[in-house]
């Protein structure tokens, strides 16, 4: 099985550039909006779409995403919806990498079946579940891979050599490393600790290896890209998101390229990066 | 449904933690490594006669257990049905039966050369509990708490903060218990290299529900033989209120094989149960959340819910794993009882036997006023009295005076 992830990193392979890959929360602040959002992510440079699933108790999200998700719950965002908005998507765009990242229960309500076809059929190409560590594989990790979505698995500081190939068994598509102990929107990892993590990784898989968790900048992204097959920001994108809304949070005629500009930036920095030679 | 019943009801959870199709480990990676190091940890601690010894000690002589069996002569004579017993909680040192599961966990924390201890809270008394039994060991200890159960469990408060520990008023979701423990989680994730979760209720990954049912389980124990020195048998029935369920779960979990005793769980049914409540069983269905698979509260988007209760010990979407199977097997009866049922039962336990309950076990007590009447002069009911009301007296008072006008 290939899916869009697959292709994308090969391609970025060739040209032996790092991925830069977005987080933005589906349904944030409306509908309407988010979907055009995530429209304009690939043209400011995005080669990666993270699509947050909302969920009203996010353990592992700091305040920023925690209130992207309320606002979108607020605003009436389903599951059932982000999965309709993803499908608008790729009416015009079929080639750009999107994966859907959440918690468990809602998909577990929704029904795991039903969410695989559906996810599938409205074009997604992996999931991130951050409360699935592989002990709990049989829930969804193995059906997804059965259903040809990517299963994406957080490896983290405290996952050491003798628990990784647990972790990465069943990981495919690409391997996020999430730089910090800790939640989003937390404070960035050094570089070089960064760049020492993503080897000690490479030594097990072969899988690309994105870092995220606590980069803001583009200074901060050429960095990472530096030592890794890509860095994702989230928290940077909606604290710029949130800034645009209006004194009720709703969006504003600068909502959209608030996002686009920050993106457009950071993929800036993302590219000035020379590849770690492999 | 149709569920095979187990040979035994204790023989659980499996060796991934699950309990029937309840329970698990559903926790970020992050902190996966150290759930599975505290596995470890307890497993020796079991089979290691010191740490049972040691804990021994404590319990006796710091906690000042046994808890007595009180006949409630007072309360029988009212209710004029059942023989009604008092598993005396609320005399444990710090007022109620979450001391049990602290006292076991900072020892498990000790073992593992955790520093920094965090716990979340509802009523406060798991806070108060932690925050006392940090201060004992010199421990470094900071508390979640919903900034709606920071103002009406004020005296918790005061009592955490004059014990030494930090505590963290939570602004996010419904500023209650649940709130508290999504909070407490992250504070773990973040800290997790040198902090240890004190969790407070039979709630949360493998092997949390297993570990605090068998610090709790010394209530039902002393409940068994106690009852055999007064009584010389078995209790017909046993009531307890549930939160997540660690009170109940340490009285039912020993007479869960006895089949001559009925068990009764009590959710908090808030303003009733087709309004805001906190019945997880009666009301909600099984899902995932804080890091087990259990029945919660929440919408068709699996989307968790408010719950509401006037006790903030209940006021929690979940239950503990096991007592979802424990529902399923149907080895366990799950009921409900009011705000209004409870504050009754309040002033009824305070006026007839001179001892004010706390609102949670008020909520148990509700329902002995339902079921001792029907019962014989000969069945003998024990009602786990988990914790004291000192707590709830400023917030019962203004309730009181507030009808009263
Ligand atoms: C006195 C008392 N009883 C019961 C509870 C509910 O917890 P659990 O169901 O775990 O016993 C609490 C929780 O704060 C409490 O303080």
């Amino acid at each position: 099985m290939t899916t869009r992830i697959d292709i994308r990193f090969a391609e970025l392979a060739k040209q032996g550039r790092s991925a830069f890959v977005t987080y933005v929360m589906a349904g944030d602040p409306d509908l309407t909006t988010s979907l055009d959002i995530v429209k304009a992510l690939p043209k400011a440079g995005a080669d990666v779409i993270e699509l947050g699933i909302p969920f009203t108790d996010p353990m592992a999200d700091g305040p920023s995403i925690q209130a992207a998700g309320l606002r979108a719950l607020k605003a009436g965002m389903t599951l059932k919806k982000t999965l309709e908005l993803v499908r608008d998507f790729r009416k015009d765009d079929n080639v750009t990498p999107l994966v859907l990242m959440g918690y468990y229960n809602p998909i577990y309500i929704y029904g795991v079946d039903k969410f695989l076809t559906d996810a599938k059929t409205a074009g997604v190409d992996g999931l991130i579940i951050v409360d699935l560590p592989p002990e709990e594989d049989d829930e969804l990790c193995i059906p997804a891979l059965k259903a040809g979505l990517n299963f994406i698995r957080l490896a983290t500081p405290t996952t050491d050599d003798k628990r990784l190939p647990a972790v990465l068994a069943n990981t495919s598509g690409f391997v996020y490393y999430v730089s910090i102990a800790g939640i989003t929107g937390a404070a960035a990892a050094d570089a070089n600790v960064v760049g020492e993590a993503v080897a000690r990784i490479k030594r097990h898989t072969r899988l690309p290896i994105c870092v995220g968790f606590g980069i803001r900048t583009p200074e901060a992204a050429r960095a990472i890209a530096e030592k890794a097959d890509g860095s994702v920001v989230g928290t940077a994108l909606v604290d710029a998101l949130k800034n645009s809304l209006d004194a009720e949070g709703r969006a504003t005629a600068k909502t959209v390229n608030a996002v686009a500009e920050l993106t457009a930036a950071l993929a800036q920095g993302v590219k000035g990066a020379q590849q770690a030679a492999e | 449904m149709n569920i095979a019943k187990p040979n035994s009801y204790r023989s659980g959870p499996d060796d991934r933690g699950h309990f029937g199709n309840f329970g698990g480990r559903f926790v970020a990676e992050t902190l996966m490594p150290l759930i599975l190091d505290l596995e470890k940890a307890y497993t020796a601690a079991k089979a290691d006669p010191a740490f049972q010894a040691e804990m021994n000690g404590y319990l006796k002589n710091y906690v000042g257990r046994p808890s007595p069996l009180y006949f409630a002569e007072r309360l029988t004579e009212h209710l004029g049905g059942a023989k009604i017993y008092l598993k005396r909680e609320e005399l444990n040192h710090t007022g109620s039966h979450k001391v049990n599961n602290v006292l076991g966990q900072i020892m498990l924390a000790r073992r593992m050369g955790k520093k920094r201890i965090i716990a979340e809270t509802g009523a406060g008394q798991h806070g108060v509990a932690t925050a006392t039994l940090c201060a004992r060991f010199g421990l470094e200890c900071v508390v979640y708490m919903g900034a709606v159960d920071v103002e009406r469990q004020q005296p918790n408060v005061i009592r955490m903060e004059m014990l030494g520990a930090k505590v963290m008023p939570v602004q996010s979701g419904t500023r209650t218990l649940k709130d508290a423990m999504n909070e407490a989680l992250r504070d773990w994730v973040t800290n997790v290299h040198n902090t240890f979760y004190c969790i407070g209720t039979v709630a949360g990954p493998h092997p949390y529900p297993t570990l605090v049912r068998d610090f709790q389980s010394i209530i039902g124990n002393e409940t068994k033989t106690q009852m055999q020195e007064i009584e010389g048998r078995l209790p017909d029935s046993l009531v307890a209120c549930i939160g997540g369920g660690s009170n109940a779960m340490g009285l039912f979990h020993p007479f869960l094989d006895d089949p001559s005793v009925e068990i009764f769980g009590v959710e908090a049914a808030g303003h009733g149960l087709t309004q805001l409540h906190a019945a997880s069983i009666a009301g909600g269905r099984p899902g995932v959340l804080h890091g087990n698979r259990t029945y919660l509260l929440m919408d068709a988007d699996g989307q968790i819910q408010d719950a509401h209760s006037i006790s903030a010990g209940l006021d929690y979407p979940g239950i503990g794993p096991e007592h979802s199977w424990l529902h399923e097997v149907g080895r366990v009866n799950y009921l409900s009882a009011t705000d209004d049922e409870a504050l009754a039962a309040f002033q009824l336990l305070s006026r007839l036997e001179g001892i004010i309950p706390a609102l949670e076990p008020a909520h148990a007590i509700a329902k002995v006023m339902e079921l001792a009447p029907k019962r014989a002069k000969d069945h003998l009911m024990v009602v786990n009295l988990s914790g004291r009301g000192d707590k709830d007296v400023p917030q019962v008072g203004d309730i009181l005076r507030g009808k009263s006008k």
